[in-house]
C-alpha cells in the first residue's frame, strides 16, 4: 500500500514537472528588416530562424543565420554578406533574453498579450543589451511572438561608406514573427 | 524505510530528467540541424578580372552597362598626355538570364569590332553538405571586325569576306576563393581567328604578290588571374594570358595586366595598367602588339553600372 502511494506520488511529480517545465521552439521563424533611406528602400527576409521559449519562465533565445537573409537584388545579398555583415566571420546573430511578464500570464488560454522582452543581442560580433516590446498571441495552445524593434548599425560596428549614405538607413527596423509550433 | 529510500531515489531521477530538459535546447537544436551547403560568393568583384572574364556571373534579371577604356601607351609622352589623348573603348551590355547564365554584347573602337558572348556557370564552389572545391564556368564569344574594307584601296580587289573577319573564343574558367582575401583562377582558352598581321606583312613586303584573304589560325592560351583584397571595397587584381608558342601569331605578345577594383554601391570601378589594347577576348589574347617594356604600358579603366530590370 505504502509502495503504491509512493509510486503514484512519483508519477504525479513527473507529470507535474513535464507540464510546468515545457519548452516550445520553432525552426522556421521569420525575421525581416527594412531600411528606409532617401534613395532606396531595402528589405530582406529570413525564414529559417531558430527560436526557443521556455515556460513558464519566459526565457527566450534566437539563433539567426546571416546568409539565410534573402534580398530582392542578388547584388544586395552579396554586399550584405561580404561588406556589411561579414557572414563568413560572424555567421550568426544571437539573442538571449526573457519575456518579462510571461510568468504572470496564463499562456494556456487564448488571447493577445502585450509584453516587454529584454536581453542581449549579438549582431556582427557585437553584443548589446536591448529591450523591445512585442505581442504574444496564444491560439489553441500555440504561442506566436511578434516584435518590431530598431537596430542602430553603428552600435554593432557596421560601417556605411559615405558614398552609399543615402542608400542605407543608419537605423534598421527589424521585425520578428515566430510561431512556436514544436514542443519538448 | 526501503520504500522511502526508493522514493527519494525516484525523485532524484526525476530531478535529473528535469535538469536534462533545461540544458540548452538551442545548442541541441543547432546540432540537430542538417548540414547546409554554403555556396561561395564574391570570388571576384566583377564579371571581368580586368579585361578577361572571371568566374562571376551577374544575377538573374540584372543588366550591366559596361564602359571600358584603354589609352595609348605611356611612352607617347607629354604631347599625347601620356597616351590619354588617344582612347580606345568598348561599350557593352550584359544581362543575367538566370543566376548561372549570362549573355552580353559590345562594340569596340579597336578594329571596329562587334562582339557577343555567353557565360555559363557549371559548378559552384561550396562547403558543407555539398563540398565543391572550385567554381567552373564556360565562356564562348564571337567577334566580328568591320574595319577591313571589302576592296583593297590600292588595287580595288576584294580582300576579305565576313568569315575572314570573324573570330571565336571558347574558354573554361576554373576559379577558387582560397580565403576571403584571396581568389585565383585559370582559364584554358581556344581561339579560332584569322591572322591578318601575317598577311599584311607579306602584302607590304611583296606588293606584286598580294595574299588574298587571311590565314586561319588556331591559338591555344592559358590564362591566370587573381585578386587580393586590400580593404572591404578595394582589391588588387592581375591577369596574364600565355599563348602556346607554336600557336601564337607572330609578332604578337602575351597580355599582362595589373589593376585595382574599387567598389561603391552599384558601381565597380576598375583601373589598370596593361599592354593590351583589345577589349574582346580574341583581341586581348591574340592581338597584343606591345611588350611591357620601354613604356608600352597603357592606362585603362572599366566602369560597370548594374540595373535590376528583370523579375526577381
Amino acid at each position: 500500500m505504502k509502495t503504491r502511494i509512493l509510486f503514484i506520488l512519483t508519477l504525479l511529480t513527473i507529470i507535474d514537472l513535464s507540464i510546468t517545465a515545457q519548452k516550445v521552439y520553432t525552426k522556421n521563424g521569420s525575421i525581416s528588416f527594412f531600411s528606409k533611406a532617401p534613395l532606396e528602400n531595402i528589405s530582406a527576409v529570413n525564414n529559417q530562424v531558430m527560436s526557443t521559449l521556455s515556460l513558464p519562465g519566459g526565457e527566450l533565445q534566437f539563433s539567426v543565420l546571416i546568409n539565410a537573409f534573402h534580398f530582392k537584388k542578388s547584388q544586395m545579398e552579396e554586399h550584405f554578406n561580404e561588406n556589411y555583415m561579414e557572414s563568413n566571420k560572424y555567421p550568426k546573430a544571437i539573442f538571449k533574453g526573457k519575456i518579462n511578464e510571461l510568468s504572470k500570464m496564463n499562456v494556456t488560454s487564448d488571447g493577445s498579450y502585450p509584453v516587454q522582452v529584454s536581453g542581449e543581442i549579438t549582431i556582427h560580433g557585437v553584443t548589446k543589451t536591448i529591450t523591445a516590446s512585442g505581442i504574444i498571441t496564444v491560439k489553441s495552445a500555440v504561442i506566436t511572438a511578434k516584435s518590431t524593434f530598431p537596430v542602430k548599425l553603428a552600435d554593432h560596428n557596421i560601417s556605411i561608406p559615405k558614398i552609399v549614405k543615402s542608400n542605407i538607413a543608419e537605423v534598421i527596423d527589424v521585425t520578428v514573427t515566430c510561431t512556436y509550433n514544436q514542443k519538448i | 524505510m526501503k520504500q522511502i529510500k526508493l522514493f527519494i531515489l525516484l525523485l532524484f531521477l526525476c530531478a535529473k530528467l528535469y535538469a536534462q530538459d533545461t540544458t540548452d535546447l538551442m545548442s541541441q537544436l543547432e546540432k540537430q540541424e542538417p548540414l547546409k551547403t554554403n555556396y561561395t560568393f564574391a570570388t571576384f568583384k566583377s564579371t571581368r578580372i580586368i579585361t578577361g572574364h572571371s568566374v562571376e556571373n551577374i544575377g538573374k534579371g540584372v543588366l550591366d552597362l559596361r564602359i571600358l577604356h584603354r589609352f595609348a601607351p605611356l611612352n607617347r609622352g607629354i604631347y599625347d598626355f601620356f597616351g590619354l589623348d588617344i582612347a580606345s573603348m568598348r561599350l557593352g551590355l550584359d544581362y543575367g538570364i538566370t543566376n548561372n547564365l549570362m549573355i552580353g554584347i559590345g562594340h569596340s573602337t579597336w578594329q571596329k569590332t562587334y562582339d557577343a558572348f555567353f557565360k555559363l556557370k557549371i559548378l559552384r564552389q561550396s562547403s558543407g553538405a555539398r563540398n565543391m572545391p572550385v567554381t567552373l564556368s564556360f565562356m564562348s564569344s564571337i567577334a566580328i571586325r568591320t574595319d577591313l574594307a571589302k576592296k583593297d584601296t590600292l588595287n580595288q580587289r576584294i580582300i576579305t569576306d565576313i568569315s575572314d573577319k570573324t573570330s571565336y573564343v571558347n574558354q573554361l574558367i576554373i576559379g577558387r576563393k582560397f580565403s576571403p582575401g584571396f581568389s585565383l583562377q585559370i582559364m584554358p582558352t581556344y581561339i579560332f581567328h584569322h591572322n591578318r598581321i601575317d598577311s599584311i606583312n607579306t602584302y607590304t613586303k611583296n606588293k606584286n604578290n598580294i595574299i588574298y584573304g587571311q590565314k586561319r589560325k588556331n591559338t591555344f592560351a592559358m590564362g591566370i588571374g587573381g585578386r587580393v583584397k586590400v580593404s572591404k571595397r578595394v582589391h588588387i587584381t592581375a591577369e596574364y594570358y600565355y599563348q602556346l608558342p607554336d600557336t601564337k601569331p607572330s609578332i604578337k605578345f602575351n597580355s599582362v595586366s595589373l589593376g585595382v577594383d574599387i567598389e561603391t554601391g552599384g558601381h565597380v570601378f576598375q583601373l589598370h595598367l596593361t599592354n593590351s589594347n583589345g577589349m574582346t577576348e580574341k583581341s586581348l589574347i591574340t592581338d597584343t602588339d606591345d611588350k611591357w617594356k620601354d613604356g608600352y604600358i597603357r592606362i585603362g579603366f572599366n566602369i560597370s553600372r548594374v540595373f535590376n530590370v528583370g523579375k526577381h
